[in-house]
């Protein structure tokens, strides 16, 4: 297979424009002719419903929260970026472009990434349209902060609830166009496989998961906007039903799956302090512009933090990258946090974990602006962990956060199988290996309400689309698997929990495929996994019945992909010999321990192609080319 | 710490549920409270039992999936905290425990401690958004807003939509939740346009939906978990009153 990225030509600037001219569009009135399926109800799949919806377009639209609103994009704390150069400080959408092809190691793909920016502005219009309640000045402008990986203020916020906002934004407007009747809404439902019919995405198979029914809808085309596939770690920062379920059964239906090793591991999270731990508490990165993060300068220093003295502290990042200090990139944050615990320098009962210590800043600032600022973060924070970050410092651990991989798409957004269009974090296409902070919500909106609408548009309107019904061999099949493989799973009635299989699972993916690799574990992770997923299928428990509301067959079914998607991060991470952004091969490393890549060998996406079970998926590589930010070695000193 | 929980076990909507007693002994103190329980569904898928099925998505207190009743307080003891961000440390050994769902006509038992709050959804989409479609927005500095506007707002808009208000209303009022949105959207420039006849279609919805009427009694604000005041339904009454005097149907505007 060969990959058409589908760039369009001309100067950067002007590619979106020329792709929005060259993309035909379907006339107003027959819109309605057309139905489309969009599962996930988050920032990018919520936007792209509401839009489509308004348009004209007749929408059905999944998730499996009993509610739209719930969505996991409403944890995003931190903020949204746009190059609105409000505060005057040199931002452009050039420098918003730049900065991320650069904060994403020179791994994706600049026409992509410029078009991002260029949005960028349009988002936040749009947002403060809808009524979400960004921080303002005394004079009622929009406020900015900055943000990792940034030497400018662009990032919008509302307290820490940003996401929140943004997504009942979004709600807001789908669910207008909801009780208008133009969008068909199925909440507590789940995708289970992608109905293919002539070599077209034509709808979807679902379980409805409070009577357990599963059946079949059909549409023009299918959109997935269902998120990341963090949870493959089991302990992350998302969501506990946050899956990769819809992403991994449509890369089954031949959807190529870009870059997985590439994940994000977020540096400001709330230590593990137990085995029964269900999941991990991300503390907004924003934390990291007022508080100093540091760990004691000797090795097994148990003191208490305000018993050690300024010149036995070792403000590390502050020391290693004067120029962003405490602002460098995610990754970098995390290695480095991760190497002082390595070292034994690690703090708090595990001993992993820094410090982020707000002392200076309350002096600096006064107790109160600190708590305007992060208030909630920090009374989340003493909820957690019992201890109060306005006297003791904080303890935070990375955590894994985000994954950067997803299904491949074109620059249309659309996957290798016509008519399956990927948006939003389930998508591989903007951050290159590592994505900077503010730029998720930026990147799931930007794909909902102004990529996506218009080229799926083009999509329809340049396909002739006979009509399929659930007659059709294809649907019966996939329907009939469907049902063969619940079954299968509730038979089995081993002895292990699915919960005791996602553990180890987690666990193996951490110590080998987690903040630093190396060819050596990865092929023993290589071993493990496809080991367990044996055990899996021939020794999981599964509590109850098919046909009723049941918890333990859900998240079997997602165990079940994760066991196979976590093979093919190992590879892919096994594959790449080189270090670029999350993903950190120890061989390979510049002597002072920062990331080496390998432009000459590995400036492609790889993406993956799936041949079967139980065999070797094959690699097809897409190249990268850079015309307007040349590769360098990343450099935040 | 031992802990004895009775809880209370519904097949389905139809079927008739009971309080079930189970005995807990490996809770500890650094466990949040669905820790807890997720100690106690392996115990129980493991003896071949059926686990308590109960909603929790983000566990960091922002989704709104998670709630129930913890000895009669909704979120359990402790304010401002939604029950994934409860830990174990505020219960003792030997603690009884009572977990009901919350209770309320409007929101039917799905199962066990799980209940369907889809009238929520479609209060909101009687009237809680802003009519503008995707495209067609002014610059985001084109209107300045007082910062404490702003702040208010942003202080109404913090609802997670967890029912947790309904459920220790005994009118099962749902005033707190649709008082918040109209207030989040009321004390916004952008707001105004659709005012009046977004609190009238609201509270209309809401009524229809079996929700009681606000009596004033003040426990939906005292187990928000986002400590939403009671102001809102002010709010939500003055623009509900101001929309029956104002507000014409068919006149294209929103009247006022």
């Amino acid at each position: 297979m060969r990959l058409d990225s589908k760039t369009p030509s001309g100067p950067v600037e002007k590619r979106w424009d020329n792709c929005k001219f060259e993309n035909k569009l379907v006339n107003p009135a027959n819109k309605r002719k057309y139905s489309v399926i969009v599962v996930g109800s988050g920032l990018a799949g919520g936007s792209a419903a509401a839009t489509l919806a308004e348009l004209g377009y007749n929408v059905k639209c999944f998730c499996f929260q009993d509610t739209p609103r719930r969505a996991h994009s409403i944890a995003a704390q931190g903020g949204i970026n746009a190059a609105k150069n409000y505060q005057n400080d040199g931002d452009s959408i050039y420098r918003l472009f730049y900065d991320t092809v650069k904060g994403g190691d020179f791994r994706a793909r600049e026409s992509n990434v410029y078009r991002l920016a260029q949005i960028s502005v349009n988002i936040v219009d749009q947002c403060v349209a809808q009524g979400v309640p960004f921080a303002r000045e005394y004079g009622g402008t929009l406020a900015n902060r900055s943000f990792g990986g940034a030497q400018v203020s662009r990032t919008f916020y509302a307290r820490g609830q940003t996401g929140q906002q943004l997504l009942l934004g979004a709600y807001s407007a789908l669910s207008r166009q909801i009780g208008e009747g133009r969008v068909e809404m199925h909440p507590r439902t789940e995708m289970l496989d992608l109905i293919v019919i002539d070599g077209k995405a034509r709808g979807i198979v679902s379980r409805n998961l409070i009577s357990g029914q599963i059946e079949i809808h059909l549409a023009d085309a299918v959109v997935l906007g269902t998120g990341g596939y963090g949870n493959v770690f089991y302990l992350s920062t998302n969501a506990k039903g946050s899956n990769a379920t819809a992403i991994w059964r449509a890369h089954k239906r031949g959807a190529l799956f870009a870059n997985p090793c590439y994940t994000q591991i977020h540096p400001t999270c709330i230590p593990v302090s137990g085995d029964y731990q269900s999941k991990l508490t991300l503390m907004s990165e924003s934390l990291r512009n007022d508080g100093r993060i540091w760990v004691p300068l000797n090795k097994g220093d148990k003191r208490v933090p305000d018993q050690i003295p300024e010149s036995e502290r070792d403000y590390y990042l502050e020391r290693r990258y004067p120029s962003f200090g405490n602002l460098v990139p995610r990754d970098v944050a995390s290695r480095n946090a991760k190497n002082c615990c390595d070292e034994g320098r690690g703090v708090g009962e595990t001993g992993l974990g820094v410090y982020l210590d707000f002392a200076e800043s309350i002096q600096r600032l006064g107790q109160h602006v600190v708590r305007e600022r992060y208030g909630n973060l920090f009374e989340m924070y003493e909820r957690i962990t019992g201890e109060d970050p306005y006297k003791v410092p904080m303890r935070i651990y990375p955590a894994i956060h985000y994954t950067m991989g997803g299904l491949w798409v074109d620059y249309q957004l659309q996957s290798t199988i016509p008519g399956l269009f990927v948006i939003g974090e389930a998508n591989f296409s903007d951050h290159g290996a590592n994505r900077l902070g503010a730029s998720a919500l930026m990147q799931g909106l930007a794909d909902g309400y102004f990529i996506l609408p218009y080229t799926l548009g083009n999509y329809l309107a340049s396909n002739k689309l006979e009509k399929v019904s659930t007659d059709h061999p294809d649907c019966k099949q996939a329907l009939e698997q469907a049902s063969v493989s619940t079954k299968k799973l509730l038979a089995i009635n081993g002895k292990r929990t699915v919960d005791s299989f996602h553990r180890e699972l987690g666990k193996i993916i951490w110590d080998h495929c987690g903040m630093a690799r190396t060819g050596e574990g990865l092929r023993e992770a290589l071993q493990q996994v496809p080991a367990l997923r044996q055990e899996f299928w021939s020794n999981v428990k599964v509590a109850g019945g098919p046909e009723e509301f049941n918890q333990s067959l859900e998240k079997a079914g997602r165990v079940a992909d994760f066991l196979e998607l976590g093979e093919l991060m190992c590879r892919d991470a096994l594959e790449r010999n080189e270090s670029c952004g999350g993903h950190f091969r120890e061989e390979y490393q510049t002597p002072d321990g920062e990331a080496l890549r390998n432009d000459e060998e590995y400036s492609y996406v790889a993406a993956w192609e799936w041949k079967g079970p139980n065999q070797a998926q094959e690699l097809v590589k897409e190249p990268l080319n850079f015309e307007y930010v040349h590769p360098s070695q990343r450099s935040y000193k | 710490m031992k802990l004895t929980l009775h809880i209370w076990r519904q097949r389905s909507t139809s079927e008739k549920g009971r309080m079930v007693s189970y005995e807990m002994a490996d809770a500890n103190e650094h466990m949040s409270f669905l820790e807890m329980l997720d100690v106690l569904n392996e115990q129980l898928i493991g003896r071949g039992d059926d686990p308590v099925a109960f909603d929790h998505d983000c566990r960091e207190g922002i989704c709104g999936s998670c709630g129930f009743m913890i000895n009669g307080i909704a979120h359990g003891p402790r304010s401002g905290t939604t029950i994934c961000q409860l830990h174990m440390r505020h219960f003792k050994n030997g603690d009884e425990l009572w977990l009901e769902p919350w209770r309320a006509t409007a929101f039917p038992i799905v199962k066990d401690l799980a209940v369907n709050r889809s009238a929520f959804d479609r209060i909101i989409q009687a009237g809680g958004y802003i009519t503008t479609p995707t495209g067609n927005a002014i610059d985001g500095n084109a209107i300045a807003i007082p910062k404490e506007d702003s702040e208010r707002a942003m202080d109404a808009a913090a609802c997670i939509g967890c029912g947790a208000c309904v459920a220790a209303c005994p009118n099962a009022s749902a005033s707190l939740f649709t008082g918040a949105k109209i207030s989040h959207l009321g004390l916004l420039p952008q707001g105004q346009p659709e005012r009046n006849g977004r609190a009238l279609r609201m509270v209309q919805i809401a009524q229809e939906e079996t929700f009681g009427n606000c009596t004033n009694i003040g426990e939906c604000e005292a187990v928000c978990p986002k400590n939403i005041s009671l102001e809102v339904i002010a709010r939500m009454n003055r623009d509900f009153l101001r929309g029956s005097f104002l507000w014409r149907s068919g006149s294209g505007g929103d009247g006022g």
